[in-house]
């Protein structure tokens, strides 16, 4: 008994040491101090105050005159802004040969530019795009301002063809409210690289509104905190678009129209010439992106075959408090109150209903969908027929596991409902927006009669309209790659690995928790609980014989 | 079922060693195993998943010294296969220990098992345990099936099936055995043999004494 003690001690000792205790990784975080944002380390290294320049000091009239003046000195600037989708709002790819861009997708929000350009020139880089004449070859149409203000007073107001505003100005018209006269001489003098604000200028404001469109991408991303986002954290890392979106020559990498559904580059290294996307998670933290110092963190990192670090890293978004826009149903706009249009709130106040555009709802907070991606993409453009039995895909994002191309990515399912004309089976595009201060009867803003917008709509895009039409159930995917949390509040485990986890509907992989094969646990438990049984009463009859004997 | 008794040495101190490690961890390897297949919640996945892959190579550690004790001491003959009253065994389980029949097999220093143990063992260290090993490792070194090559070859679906399909053998032993524990000279006599190293055996020694 004695030796059994000392070998049962033994053992202890020895699975002590054989069970190295999970590491409590107690210790604070170690307080770190806020660096400057990539704006300012910019201006530091940068060797030209631009209010000394003398091409700047004047009074600039308009924008095209202060873009004269930049052109003055970035001689090549023009050039390299004009080869960019930015500039040309149209992109071919030439992988499907679809020509896309922002002049000629159709989208499930605010659907295309077309006839609508003087309104959603706000967003583009340009001044004077009032419609599809606009000169795209004229170097002084170029808004440099846009990108590269620092000082936060230079906008772009929708309705102006692309300016902003160069006198005082009622805006919104008749709301009472008045936007003042830019400065643009203070706006020139001041230029630097562009920032969070700049890039979210349009980029947040996507959709017709703050947080409406992409869902990682809102206005509470102008300056984040740690928990919002881990790179872009004013108090740490401090990133801005362009850290990530490494530009060249004004060709900014990372795209939408060519994601890459799969890096498996790893890290880019100076001196290296790299022709891969910059902006992917990999570019920077490879393909072994946790500390090897257990046998967890392996096992994470051998999930990176078949996930993109977005999964677990951005558990959900709308994450700022700006509730992104989930479902937008056009069918019922035009609905009048008294001849008037209106607007209903949800009970946390955002627009469920507006005559102008038709059902909404608003998510705060959101939980992913999850899919195989590789990087190419298909979109349903005007003239493609759409599925009138069931859903429209407005882009269909290609992957499986089996292409060995693919990773599975977090994504936005926006679903709407649109018009589409009823003989040629194309979506068609609605004339909403006008000009500032103009009036227009064809203009669905103004007068909430469809007939006349989709014909106005039609004409101004080039396509046929019979006159019939209905409305069609769409849906538009946006992979989810901004808010990515710090690490303590990646996915856990569980989330997936487990029968109703996230990843329920993703195919081609087995997941230990989430799949199982059916006949082996039937017959596995029903072998247990036989002999179970079996036991069970062979004992019973054992006491039973022995008591009956004894 | 307990006559007049004597006391034999049967196991000795690295066997009870092996026995009772490799019974804990058995069973820690059930409960865990079972976890990260979804069968219930305890540890929650992730430390369900550490707690298996150390145990797991903490067992690996322990068979290789078992197996060169068995080999070292000549003790795997214990487990050569005998069919040898195989049928007097069965019999004795379905029939005889209901009336107190005389077992018909009884433990010797050299014999220390019965034929049905001889069998059930020797099933579950080649067959069970290669299978539950080889799906094992095979699910462990995922992570380096590409690097290898292996991918080709097999598919994490059927590694977890013979894996699981392992585990139910073992789980169904772990109940038939530990029942079986008690049909011995008293029902806690094969028990106290496993702690002590002593068993409790009938006193009488005709040609056939009863053991389990």
């Amino acid at each position: 008994m004695k030796k059994f003690s000392q070998l049962m001690a033994v053992l202890t000792v020895a699975c002590a040491f054989a069970l190295p205790a999970a590491r409590a990784n107690n210790a604070p975080a170690v307080e770190k101090k806020a660096q400057p944002s990539s704006v300012e380390q910019q201006a530091a290294r940068t060797t030209a105050d631009h209010s000394k320049f003398k091409e700047l000091q004047k009074d600039f009239k308009d924008g095209p005159e202060v873009t004269r003046a930049c052109l003055s000195c970035h001689t090549e600037a023009g050039k390299q802004v004009m080869k960019t989708k930015h500039w040309t709002w149209e992109w071919r790819n030439p992988e499907n040969n679809q020509l896309l861009g922002k002049k000629h997708v159709i989208n499930n929000f605010c659907t295309a530019t077309a006839s609508n350009e003087a309104f959603c020139s706000a967003c583009h880089i340009g001044y004077g795009m009032r419609d599809k004449n606009f000169d795209f070859t004229n170097q002084e149409n170029i808004d440099c301002l846009a990108c590269h203000d620092t000082t936060g007073d230079y906008k772009k107001l929708p309705g102006l063809a692309g300016h902003p505003a160069y006198k005082q100005m009622e805006f919104p018209p008749k709301s009472g409210k008045l936007v003042p006269a830019v400065d643009l001489q203070e706006v020139a003098q001041s230029v630097g690289a562009t920032s969070r604000a700049t890039c979210g200028a349009c980029h947040f404001l996507g959709g017709g509104g703050d947080a409406v469109k992409h869902g990682d991408l809102d206005t509470s991303m102008r300056n984040p905190k740690r928990y919002l986002d881990v790179h872009m954290d004013v108090n740490g890392l401090n990133f801005s678009c362009g850290t990530c979106h490494a530009t060249k020559g004004h060709n900014i990498p990372g795209s939408r129209y060519t994601p890459t559904g799969r890096d498996d580059v790893a890290q880019h290294i100076r001196g290296k010439v790299d022709t891969s996307n910059p902006t992917t998670c990999q570019s920077c933290h490879g393909l072994k992106p946790h500390k090897e110092d257990s046998i967890l963190t392996t096992k994470l990192n051998e999930h990176t075959d078949k996930l993109a670090c977005q999964t677990c890293h951005i558990p959900q978004y709308a994450r700022g408090g700006k509730p992104t826009k989930m479902v937008w149903d056009w069918s019922t706009a035009g609905k009048l109150k008294d001849g008037k249009p209106f607007k209903i709130m949800d009970s946390a106040g955002h627009e469920a209903y507006s005559t102008i555009k038709g059902n909404f709802v608003y998510e705060s907070d959101v939980v992913p969908e999850y899919q195989w991606i590789n990087g190419k993409v298909k979109y349903t453009l005007l003239g493609d027929p759409v599925n009138t039995n069931g859903v429209t895909e407005i882009n269909h994002y290609y992957g499986s596991a089996e292409d060995g191309l693919s990773r599975i990515w977090p994504v936005k399912v926006f679903r709407g409902k649109q018009p589409y004309d009823l003989e040629t089976k194309s979506l068609l595009v609605p004339h909403t927006a006008v000009g500032y201060g103009e009036k227009d009867d064809t203009a669905f803003w103004q007068n909430f009669k469809w007939d006349a917008a989709l014909k106005a709509g039609a004409e101004a895009s080039g396509q046929p309209f019979g006159g019939k039409f209905d409305f069609v159930a769409t849906t538009m995917t946006w992979p989810i790659t901004h808010m990515v949390a710090p690490k303590e509040d990646a996915l856990t485990c569980t989330q997936c690995h487990s029968k109703s986890g996230r990843l329920q509907g993703v195919k081609g992989i087995y997941m230990p928790g989430r799949d199982a094969n059916q006949w082996l646990d039937l017959i596995g438990w029903l072998a247990t609980l036989g002999t179970l049984i079996g036991v069970i009463g062979h004992g019973a009859l054992r006491i039973y014989m022995a008591r009956k004997a004894g | 079922m307990s006559g007049p008794s004597t006391k034999i040495y049967v196991f000795k101190v690295f066997e009870r060693f092996w026995h009772w490690s490799q019974a804990a961890l058995i069973i820690f390897l059930l409960m865990t195993g079972f976890e990260i297949h979804g069968a219930y919640e305890n540890f929650g996945f992730k430390d369900a998943v550490h707690h298996h892959i150390v145990a797991a190579w903490t067992l690996v550690g322990l068979w290789v010294f078992a197996i060169f004790w068995h080999l070292t001491t000549g003790e795997w003959k214990q487990y050569i296969p005998t069919l040898k009253k195989v049928d007097a065994m069965i019999k004795f389980y379905l029939t005889g220990i209901f009336t107190n029949a005389p077992h018909p097999f009884r433990a010797t220093r050299l014999k220390k098992h019965n034929p049905l143990q001889r069998l059930a063992y020797l099933g579950v260290m080649l067959f069970i345990g290669p299978l539950i090993w080889f799906s094992g490792w095979f699910y462990i070194f995922y992570g380096n099936w590409k690097d290898w090559g292996w991918d080709k070859y097999l598919s994490l679906e059927w590694v977890a099936f013979f894996h699981t399909m392992a585990a139910f053998m073992m789980l169904v032993f772990l109940i038939a055995h530990l029942y079986l524990t008690t049909a011995g000279h008293t029902p806690t006599s094969h028990i106290k043999a496993m702690i002590t190293g002593w068993e409790e055996v009938d006193a009488e020694e005709p040609t056939e004494a009863k053991q389990g």
